[in-house]
């Protein structure tokens, strides 16, 4: 199941951010939620870079806790996407962020010309695509059945 | 599979014992002029920042020139190694063409016992931050963390400590090796009567069970 995604440019500024499927909301704003995330994956960065015992290539990939998984993948141009999922997850999350930077942010953002760069993506044309996209993932999962899930627990 | 290093944290986000066994990466290799690496001055080291071939990496340190190792001591003080073991400036050479050809070795420095320190607070409140972060109510922190060349497994015990292995990043499960892990700093570091709580781990014991530990882990897995 998908929870979350996040797209932030290359200087820290988050694109786009998307829920899907969130059941705990931060007690803190929208933007320093934005701001810790970016931070956090900065840090892991480079923590992973130093950390490494042989010669990096791509770093850090993604990590895990006992509730969810959260997947990291960068462009060589420096945009990121973030995903997290829960820990059930089938196939590669990284290939498919890749299928929807090409497919989607490509298409939709990088070639429409009101949408500026570096600035929230604010197209409504680039959403649903991008909503359409995960939800026929299938990793995406049933909101429906979660929802009951959650009322069983 | 390999284990590359085992660190314990306390719950302030102090090392308190770390063991490294990262493989030495070294190249050597003889050039002649005009240079096609491009070095930049970072942090008292030479560094490389463009170019790599053969091995040799960006992020690479100049280790030796001709056969001369860099570092150079200040009245025994600070460790440059941008000069050589002689005095000699390393980017000087470099540019200048009649020292050519040259013979430099390159390698990627290992973690400073400082470096270290400083890596594994970081992950510290690395690890504060994905519980935050958590799109889930009650998720744990981080357990398992992947990068392309290692598999980070950290376990937290119930009073805070953080027991973290490094490993190849085939290796699947450590969990049997981190529970092994927390019973040794149960037996023999905790019962040692010299051991201060949260204080660095000096039990010479520890490291002894220690190192049979990750040998058979590592013997088990193979």
């Amino acid at each position: 199941m998908i929870f979350n995604l996040y797209i932030y440019d290359r200087s820290g500024t988050c694109l786009f951010y998307h829920e899907w499927n969130r059941q705990k909301q931060v007690d803190v704003s929208r933007e320093e939620d934005f701001k810790l995330m970016y931070g956090m994956t900065f840090s892991l960065k480079s923590f992973c870079n130093r950390i490494s015992p042989t010669d990096p290539n791509i770093g850090f990939t993604s990590f895990k806790t006992s509730q969810y998984k959260l997947h990291f993948y960068e462009t060589p141009s420096g945009l990121k996407f973030i995903m997290t999922t829960d820990l059930q997850i089938q196939g590669d999350i990284r290939f498919l962020m890749h299928t929807l930077y090409k497919d989607v942010f490509v298409e939709y953002a990088i070639r429409d010309p009101e949408c500026e760069l570096n600035k929230p993506i604010k197209s409504k044309l680039f959403s649903e695509k991008l909503n359409e996209f995960i939800q026929k993932q299938p990793q995406f999962g049933n909101i429906a059945q979660t929802a009951l899930s959650s009322i069983v627990k | 599979m390999k284990i590359y290093g085992v660190y314990i944290i306390n719950r302030a986000g102090g090392l308190i014992f770390s063991r490294d066994a990262s493989p030495k990466i070294e190249v050597e290799k003889t050039f002649s002029y005009p240079i096609d690496i491009k070095f930049k001055s970072y942090d008292e080291k030479i560094v490389v920042a463009f170019g790599q071939r053969d091995g040799i990496k960006v992020g690479h340190v100049v280790l030796s020139i001709n056969g001369v190792d860099t570092g150079f001591q200040d009245e025994g003080r600070s460790y440059n190694m941008t000069k050589l073991k002689d005095g000699r400036e390393i980017l000087k050479i470099l540019d200048d063409e009649s020292s050519y050809p040259l013979s430099i070795k390159f390698g990627r420095l290992r973690m400073t016992a400082n470096e270290k320190i400083m890596l594994l607070s970081m992950f510290h409140s690395i690890f504060a931050m994905s519980v935050q972060l958590s799109p889930v109510p009650r998720s744990s922190g981080i357990e398992v963390l992947e990068a392309d060349t290692f598999k980070l497994h950290c376990f937290q015990t119930l009073t805070g400590i953080k027991l973290i292995v490094i490993t190849d990043p085939r290796c699947s499960d450590m969990n049997i090796f981190l529970k092994k892990l927390y019973e040794l700093y149960a037996d023999y570091a905790l019962k040692n009567p010299f051991y201060q709580n949260d204080m660095p781990i000096k039990c010479p014991l520890f490291e002894e069970k220690l190192t049979q530990a990750i040998d058979t882990s590592e013997r088990i897995s193979n």
